[in-house]
């Protein structure tokens, strides 16, 4: 039973993003159930890539982070479902299509199922590239995000139509990282998104303030937060877990005053 | 229902902030690429300010002392800016003024690609940002400087192994930032579609020339044509107007740095496998976990990961081979072709040149082949003064 829909039933969700094995595994769990404990709806376990082409400085740190403590798409599926078998928050991957497709899609696929994961977000597979993989992981049981862009303008409808899980809604044009300011007319896109479908929209990439997660909360469905994560690691490394707590806490107690 | 394909290769596997840019893209190359006024005016850039043709010089000296095949070189090297990069640089400039672009960017290894983004940005009054491993800045110097007299502003980029595939993350970072403004221009077969087949478009001149002035000189085709291969431009280009001719060989010659059995090379087709990167699915250097190896040689331009799309496919097809020239070996072309024709070619040419001199003797004499000379070697100077161990100051 797929999990996803579960972290839209509790207001409106927040969505926080690890990048895993940075600095290790066993921190990654322990950051993990941390979040799961803040009041944290779904987590995206990002697998790191060598080469993270939507990603700002702050992820593509922390992948070369974790893979340079030795972390490998084998140790993340081990990870995972060892925290599975601790919680039954939402989880999904989060991660670039090379290191999916060298580990050989049944073979991933098949993992998924079997660490319980419930979805995976893959920025380089745009809808028409999505073909790849959206067989092998319905039979898997594993919901494929789709993504929509500030530039998705006549897309959004076609990908929306498709969707399953939850749609990320890209904030910005750029890549992921802090902003001050989202200056995209969300309405207008999650208005089309409604118009062709019931997939929950979360939105994503520049949001880090409790300030930016009430205001977005109240046109989407959810929140979606990395970077600001990933700073606090980058920041405190293995002692993150407490600065993590109170930040996510933080966040969701700002979408729960919608 | 995905675009671009060759075979199981290529694609378009992007961002999704990208994806609208690439239709527009590909609508509108599709649309000038037959409007008779944008093909003049690049043909009469093509011919006036860049060079062309560039002329098809019988080697006779390397020919008599290899004693196999007539050797022609394609000089592609006596081009303004000192490469072939200028051909498909003034297509998408142009091109990207026609979109009402005010901005282009450019990612460089070797700094022949950005020099010739950067001329044709000044020559057409666009702006220009190039994006440079910051490795390749301090090999390729001169060019930085050169490009900067051309009004372009370097980025070095310190991520990654800080070599050519970094530059191309960088500027795909930055084209999602001002995709609506900036035209992105690769300088490779590679890429996103359409860059693989509009940057082939552009390149394919090479061979088109390079097939009427051998039928000329020759009374008949040519049984091998070679160029060096890093993501596949030159080489694509030359071999292009020859793929339906069977009976002529195609070689690319890719760089195996220290050695295809060593981390240290880039040798894509001898090393690599399949894999998705860079927008394409084609082959590249990657560990078993899918993670892009760190890949070395000594000429910046060819130090890629990958290969273009259309060489994949032309690979597994069998219609051309790759051969893997490690350092020495292009070193010693380099040196020899200069020593035996004068010709001081670019270190990346000088990989196809190595593999010339292992086949011509095997070759009759009345066979011929073409080696495509991309580039000059005037960038390279110093750096093979270095590998000889002398110390010059540019």
């Amino acid at each position: 039973m797929n999990r996803i829909g579960k972290a839209f039933e509790n207001g409106k969700a927040f969505i926080g993003f690890l990048t895993a094995g940075d600095p290790s595994l066993e921190k990654t769990e322990e950051f993990a159930l941390e979040m799961v404990r803040a009041g944290c709806d779904l987590i995206e376990l990002g697998i790191p890539f060598s080469d993270p082409i939507a990603e700002g400085p702050v992820i593509q740190q922390a992948d070369l982070r974790s893979l340079s403590a030795g972390t490998t798409t084998d140790k993340v599926f081990q990870m995972a479902a060892d925290l599975r078998s601790k919680t039954e928050i939402p989880l999904v991957f989060m991660t670039y299509y090379n290191p999916v497709f060298s580990y050989g899609n049944e073979r991933f696929f098949a993992r998924c199922k079997e660490s319980g994961m419930d979805g995976i977000i893959v920025p380089d597979l745009p809808f028409e590239e999505k073909g790849e993989i959206t067989e092998i992981a319905a039979k898997n049981g594993v919901k494929v995000i789709s993504m929509i862009a500030p530039t998705s303008q006549e897309r959004i409808r076609m990908i929306a139509k498709e969707s399953e899980g939850f749609l990320y809604v890209v904030s910005s044009l750029g890549v992921t990282g802090v902003r001050t300011e989202i200056e995209t007319d969300l309405d207008s896109i999650l208005k089309i998104v409604r118009e062709n479908t019931d997939t929950p929209a979360a939105v994503g990439f520049g949001i880090s303030t409790p300030e930016q997660a009430a205001k977005i909360g109240q046109i989407a469905d959810g929140v979606i937060v990395g970077s600001a994560i990933e700073k606090l690691i980058a920041k405190d490394g293995p002692e993150a877990g407490k600065e993590i707590y109170a930040y996510v806490k933080s966040m969701k107690d700002a979408l729960k005053r919608i | 229902m995905s675009k671009g394909k060759y075979g199981e290769f290529g694609g378009q596997y992007v961002p999704e902030t990208l994806m609208h840019e690439l239709h527009r893209l590909e609508d509108a190359y599709e649309y000038y690429k037959q409007d008779p006024q944008f093909k003049e005016e690049l043909h009469s850039l093509l011919c006036n300010y860049a060079n062309r043709p560039s002329i098809l010089y019988y080697a006779e000296k390397m020919t008599n002392d290899l004693g196999g095949a007539k050797v022609y070189l394609k000089r592609e090297d006596l081009n303004h800016t000192g490469s072939h990069k200028i051909n498909n640089v003034l297509g998408q400039v142009l091109l990207a003024k026609r979109m009402g672009k005010k901005r282009i960017i450019a990612e460089t290894g070797a700094g022949q690609h950005g020099v010739a983004a950067a001329t044709g940005a000044a020559l057409l009054g666009m702006e220009c940002e190039v994006f440079m491993g910051v490795k390749d800045t301090e090999r390729q110097a001169l060019n930085v400087y050169r490009m900067e007299l051309l009004g372009a502003k370097v980025h070095p980029v310190n991520t990654g192994t800080g070599t050519l595939k970094d530059a191309i993350n960088e500027a795909m970072r930055n084209w999602t930032t001002r995709v609506d403004d900036t035209a992105y221009v690769i300088g490779s077969v590679m890429g996103p579609h359409p860059y693989p087949m509009m940057v082939r478009d552009f390149q394919s001149v090479i061979s088109k020339e390079a097939r009427e002035q051998i039928l000329k000189a020759e009374g008949k085709l040519p049984d091998a044509v070679l160029a060096c291969v890093g993501g596949g431009s030159n080489a694509m280009g030359m071999f292009y107007n020859f793929i339906p001719d069977r009976e002529v060989r195609l070689i690319g010659c890719e760089a195996a740095g220290r050695g295809v059995n060593t981390a240290q090379t880039a040798a894509t087709i001898a090393t690599g496998k399949l894999g998705v990167f860079h927008g394409m699915k084609s082959y590249f250097c990657q560990n078993r976990y899918g993670q892009i190896a760190p890949v070395y040689s000594i000429s910046a331009g060819l130090d890629y990961p990958g290969i273009g799309p259309e060489h994949a496919y032309l690979y597994k097809t069998g219609r051309a081979q790759y051969e893997p020239i490690t350092d020495d070996e292009a070193v010693d072309a380099f040196e020899y072709l200069a020593r035996t024709e004068g010709i001081i070619c670019a270190i990346e040419s000088a990989h196809a040149v190595a593999y010339a001199r292992k086949l011509a003797p095997t070759m009759r004499k009345d066979q011929s082949m073409i080696i495509c000379i991309s580039g000059r070697g005037d960038k390279d100077v110093a750096a093979i003064a270095r590998y000889r161990g002398r110390n010059i100051t540019e």
